[in-house]
């Protein structure tokens, strides 16, 4: 007979289990750049870019990656390591929803695989994932030349459909059953990671995600 | 001269004759005229029994004149720790003009707790596993004063599924867990403010249900206890009572609960739409011109707009009694009442059935009549309403009015939706339905999520809709669905369709025979069956 297979829980992370976004870490590590001026420009720059990563999101998820990532051209490794946890500490601990912590819990109690699949930094994620107790994660990773970051990504580029992609990887490396697995997300970038589970569920949506959900009778969440 | 006499039976009783006017029929958000056949038997609701003229003399003197326990002034004492629990927006129907009773309730007890110095009061919403009502709601409910002292702190609905909010009093013989609220159970005293409004509500129902989680409640919200409850509005012959009474026993061990019952009457309306519970060869032309009045607006409306258009009519509902005390004998007394308002004395069951389903029900207010609900208030609450044997002959025909329309409302009903379209497709049986899948939907941490934070019923509330249709499900032969503006709806429930009431009634004629007794609830109403 064969072995029944268990589900897991997949989770986007910016805007789904937290209220911070990609543009709030830009913004903590623009503002602790090595003197103030540094800090100053690098900052100003940020926050004159965000009409821009506004209107890049809407369009495409790919080009605003292209465009977001470039801000971190020229940081050095090191020191994005050395602030990580404060930035955990300081910006993404207090910004867990409250919700969040309850719909992980309940997903651990059915014995789902907790997984977060995110388009945040690895270096970003990490501390929240060891506080979460979450050990399946997949995030982006800056790519480093000389310990200086190139404003490239390294492959896969964790979004939209590759997302999908990869869940479907994994679920197949760890006989996990797709039609048992449960996905949530804030983003309308994320509707081929929930087009693959049959659990899917979207969280503090935005209106075009909304009325997707509407459309396909998916749950809506409100965690906040 | 035979329909003549017939005609005498009871006041709320009418048979149609050759010049009968035709009948007002709600189906959804409509209402339709519809030319019954000759000799078609026609149940309208008893005539509303007067309000008591000053109901908080009537509250104050059940507080001060209990059952089997000391008067509520007396069990207080300064300091003490007391939970006042009430029941959700499901009762009554619609919505009662403020102020709600339970505010007068309220009043009267919070203002008597504070001149004995009771300051730790919580007021909680005994929704079980309904929606958590909205804080719009919850403020019409008790008024802006109650509101304002208490929200949200001490003011707020039950949750059925916050572990460290919940603990367990007992388990029955049979080792079925009872857990409760622990705010109301580790209470000094628990008092519990009741509306009833039908004879299933109230009584030990109101602590061991209202305030109960999944795991109790699951014991007996299932399939084979609806089966054996002939009816659940029956307390004595409901199976469904019998086993919430063993329950009721454990919290009163465990638990010092004062009763507060009351009952209502009938006046679901005012005086701009009582012409809808009256008998049409009555009206008068001031009432047929209100009438088509209410028709034409309606038709120029979207349904959205008639469905808020009918839910801002606040019910007139008056209070006829109110006892206090303990809970078996409280009930008693207010049930006894409530059949007094209800109960129509039958003879002979109906070969066939008709009602037309309103967009009234228990779990649909300010909301969507899902496909589920309407199936709820067919088999369930409609064909419930009978004492000691059904209105409806065993392998009868119901007819049901109604548009079956795919709708349901995301907010509040995320969790039927799937049960619709995913479960009742593969099956209709309600113990394959509860074996296999009611636990997945009650610890769906979505559903979960949108119950404790949302507004949407539990995850597991469409398998107990279902449920609760169980008895009227296996008694009746077929059911069409007349009005039905798909065929999907009716086909998934397991019915038969028909474009109108005249289809459907030759359609039930052919499987019946063409002498078969039409009985026809006259909708909306609150009327029990009294069969002989």
């Amino acid at each position: 007979m064969e072995e029944s297979l268990a589900g897991a829980a997949f989770y986007d992370l910016e805007g789904t289990l937290v209220s911070t976004n990609l543009v709030h870490t830009l913004a903590f590590y623009a503002g602790r750049q090595q003197g103030l001026l540094a800090s100053f420009k690098k900052s100003a720059a940020t926050y004159l870019s965000l009409p821009l990563f506004a209107v890049t999101d809407q369009y495409s998820r790919k080009v605003f990656n292209d465009l977001y990532f470039k801000r971190y051209k020229g940081q050095s490794e090191d020191r994005l390591r050395y602030f990580a946890q404060e930035l955990f500490e300081d910006v993404i601990k207090p910004a867990v929803f409250p919700g969040a912590y309850e719909l992980i819990d309940h997903s651990r109690k059915l014995g789902l695989r907790q997984v977060v699949i995110t388009g945040a930094l690895d270096l970003s994620v990490k501390p929240l994932m060891d506080y979460l107790g979450i050990t399946d994660f997949v995030t982006n990773r800056l790519e480093f030349v000389n310990g200086m970051a190139t404003g490239r990504l390294l492959p896969p580029v964790m979004a939209a459909a590759t997302k999908a992609s990869w869940i479907r990887t994994f679920t197949e490396r760890e006989r996990i059953s797709l039609s048992d697995s449960y996905a949530y997300t804030d983003s309308m970038s994320d509707l081929p990671m929930l087009s693959i589970v049959g659990h899917p569920a979207v969280v503090n949506p935005d209106m075009r995600l909304r009325q997707t959900a509407l459309h396909h009778d998916w749950p809506i969440l409100d965690l906040k | 001269m035979a329909l003549q006499l017939r005609r005498k039976t009871h006041e709320s009783v009418v048979y149609i004759d050759r010049d009968s006017a035709p009948r007002i029929m709600p189906s959804g958000e409509d209402f339709i005229l519809e030319d019954l056949p000759i000799g078609t038997r026609v149940l309208y609701p008893n005539p509303s029994i007067k309000g008591l003229p000053n109901r908080e003399a009537a509250i104050r003197y059940a507080l001060n004149h209990p059952h089997d326990c000391d008067p509520l002034f007396a069990q207080l004492e300064p300091g003490m720790k007391v939970t006042v629990a009430v029941d959700d927006i499901s009762l009554p129907l619609p919505p009662m003009a403020t102020p709600d009773i339970r505010q007068t309730v309220l009043e009267i007890v919070l203002d008597m707790l504070a001149g004995h110095g009771v300051d730790d009061v919580h007021i909680i919403i005994a929704n079980s596993l309904h929606r958590r009502m909205t804080e719009w709601e919850m403020k019409r409910m008790v008024g802006p004063r109650i509101f304002a002292d208490y929200y949200p702190d001490r003011y707020y609905n039950h949750d059925a599924e916050w572990a460290d909010g919940l603990v367990k009093i007992g388990e029955t013989r049979h080792k079925e867990p009872l857990v409760l609220n622990r705010r109301a159970a580790e209470s000094d005293l628990l008092i519990y403010v009741n509306i009833n409004f039908v004879p299933m509500d109230g009584g030990h129902k109101s602590v061991a249900v209202g305030l109960c989680d999944y795991e109790s409640l699951r014991m007996h919200h299932d399939p084979q206890t609806i089966r054996d409850s002939d009816s659940y509005m029956d307390p004595a012959r409901s199976a469904l009572n019998h086993k919430v009474v063993q329950l009721g026993k454990i919290v009163e061990k465990e638990v010092n609960v004062f009763h507060i019952e009351t009952a209502i009457n009938n006046r679901m309306y005012g005086a701009d739409m009582d012409f809808l519970l009256r008998n049409e060869d009555d009206f008068t032309a001031f009432d047929r011109m209100k009438f088509e009045a209410m028709r034409y607006t309606m038709s120029k409306l979207p349904r959205p707009a008639r469905r808020k258009l009918l839910h801002s009519r606040p019910a007139q509902y008056e209070i006829i009694a109110c006892h206090a005390g303990k809970a078996e004998p409280v009930h008693e007394k207010i049930v006894a009442k409530g059949f007094e308002q209800y109960a129509i004395p039958i003879r002979g069951q109906a070969d066939i059935l008709i009602t037309g389903i309103p967009d009234i029900s228990p779990y649909n207010v300010y909301s969507i009549l899902n496909p589920l609900l309407v199936q709820v208030m067919a088999l369930g609450y409609h064909f419930n309403f009978y004492r000691n044997k059904p209105l409806l002959r065993k392998g009868g025909v119901l007819i049901l009015h109604h548009p079956c329309y795919d709708d349901f409302d995301h907010q509040f009903h995320p969790s039927y939706i799937e049960f619709f379209h995913r479960l009742l497709p593969e099956t209709r049986d309600a113990f394959t339905l509860r074996e296999k899948y009611e636990r997945e939907f009650a610890t769906n941490p979505s559903y979960i999520e949108m119950y404790r934070r949302g507004h949407a019923y539990h995850g597991a509330h469409p398998f107990f809709m279902w449920y609760w249709g169980e008895n009227g499900r296996q008694h009746v032969g077929k059911v069409i669905a007349a009005g039905a503006e798909n065929a999907h709806v009716p086909g998934i429930l397991g019915w038969e369709r028909a474009d109108n009431l005249t289809e459907a009634i030759a359609m039930a004629r052919s499987y019946m025979g063409n002498s078969a007794e039409i009985t026809m609830l006259h909708q909306p109403m609150i009327g029990i069956a009294d069969m002989e």
